[in-house]
């Protein structure tokens, strides 16, 4: 019971102080594993691993690994709650405030930069994303030779796919087949589906 | 009650379909969010995105409770953030309890780099779907906009600025350009 409180406690303290995306909590984990000693800095290698490897937020993923490590499965609910009570708490009262204050002109001004601004870190998280997917930067450290920077069988899936959704190929074809008119263009779960699917069968 | 549970479907849906979280999200929440459900607007998703970013907690939970609590209150917030956990505390119990070395595996690696270019797609995609709300006004570049987005873009890449900071800044800078605009006028 101990522990599970603490458990609780220790993931509320990550949801309430890191901020930004799954990675932000981090530095909290290393802590954790010095502090508790519930897993060692070793496994954070492994948890970060699985996380980025699972659907699913990925400090989510973490909670619920470390919860599950360390108490079972009363465990893996107990840490997730944790680290989402905090934001549930904040969310809650920052919605209220910003429903009361929605109409004013200074709200509508600082929404004008914070959606710009938004906009562009968006961007940027698509272009590390980018330089995963579509570059293989190691292999270039290693061999110094321009063609090895590129991974072409990503960028050749990429243009597939962006094709795909600029296009509507499929949308076409489909409406050609059942003569019916579908508004709808393909769900981005099956452009992740079928992705995952062609990276396991030409081994990305 | 049937809202609630519509509404804990849906970000079940979106939780088990998204892969590193907070910004793989964004493709998926547009579709789900604003173009089937009718939920929230383009613009509020931006809105509660760049909240998200900076307060307390992970982005892809804050977003959850947002778009929760403006469908059905406190309480929606609370059920759409645990329908958007649902799928991690499943599958990563089951890895954790039977797969530890699930990451490891071939099979696991190629899957999730194919995943990764389409990721790599889809979010760019919804970056210029965004930014024709963001950085236009009645069809026109908003030149305040696109500045601030420049900027932030810039710091982002090339300097250890916290993005809690960007944001926050951007927010201020537009507030204060746009009253010293009402006051000459």
């Amino acid at each position: 019971m101990k522990l599970l409180i603490s458990l609780f406690f220790e993931f509320f303290k990550t949801g309430l102080f890191a901020i930004g995306g799954g990675l932000a909590t981090l530095p909290f984990l290393y802590e954790m594993s010095e502090k508790t000693g519930w897993f060692t800095v070793n496994d954070i290698a492994n948890l970060v691993a699985v996380s980025e490897s699972t659907p699913g937020p990925m400090g989510v993923n973490m909670a619920t690994y470390v919860g599950y490590t360390t108490s079972g499965i009363i465990g893996s609910l107990i840490g997730p709650l944790g680290l989402v009570t905090p934001s549930i708490v904040i969310i809650i009262i920052v919605s209220k405030i910003l429903k009361r204050f929605k109409d004013s002109k200074i709200t509508q001004y600082a929404f004008e930069g914070l959606r710009a601004a938004s906009t562009a870190l968006i961007a940027y998280a698509g272009c590390s994303v980018a330089k995963l997917a579509l570059f293989d930067t190691e292999c270039y450290q290693r061999s110094k030779q321009l063609q090895d920077l590129f991974s072409f069988k990503g960028i050749i899936l990429a243009f597939i796919i962006f094709a795909c959704i600029k296009w509507q190929p499929i949308e076409k074809l489909r409406k050609h087949i059942t003569g019916k008119e579908n508004r709808k263009t393909l769900h981005p779960i099956i452009y992740i589906f079928v992705s995952a699917i062609v990276g396991i069968t030409f081994q990305f | 009650m049937k809202e609630l549970w519509n509404l804990f479907v849906t970000f079940a849906k979106i939780g088990g379909f998204t892969f590193g979280g907070g910004y793989a999200m964004l493709p998926v929440l547009q579709r789900e969010i604003v173009e089937n459900k009718h939920w929230a607007t383009e613009e509020e998703l931006m809105d509660y995105y760049a909240i998200g970013q900076c307060t307390p907690g992970i982005i892809a939970i804050n977003t959850a409770t947002f778009i929760g609590c403006k469908y059905q209150g406190i309480i929606g917030g609370i059920i759409a953030t645990l329908g958007c956990i649902a799928p991690s505390l499943v599958i990563i119990t089951i890895i954790a309890a039977f797969l530890q070395n699930f990451a490891s595996f071939p099979v696991v690696q190629h899957a999730l780099n194919g995943i990764c270019v389409c990721v790599t797609v889809l979010i760019f995609n919804a970056v210029i779907r965004l930014g024709r709300k963001s950085l236009f006004r009645k069809e026109k570049p908003n030149p305040l906009a696109v500045s601030i987005a420049v900027f932030v873009f810039a710091a982002a890449l090339f300097t250890d600025i916290s993005t809690v900071f960007l944001i926050i800044i951007s927010g201020i800078i537009c507030v204060a350009i746009r009253k010293m605009g009402e006051a000459k006028a």
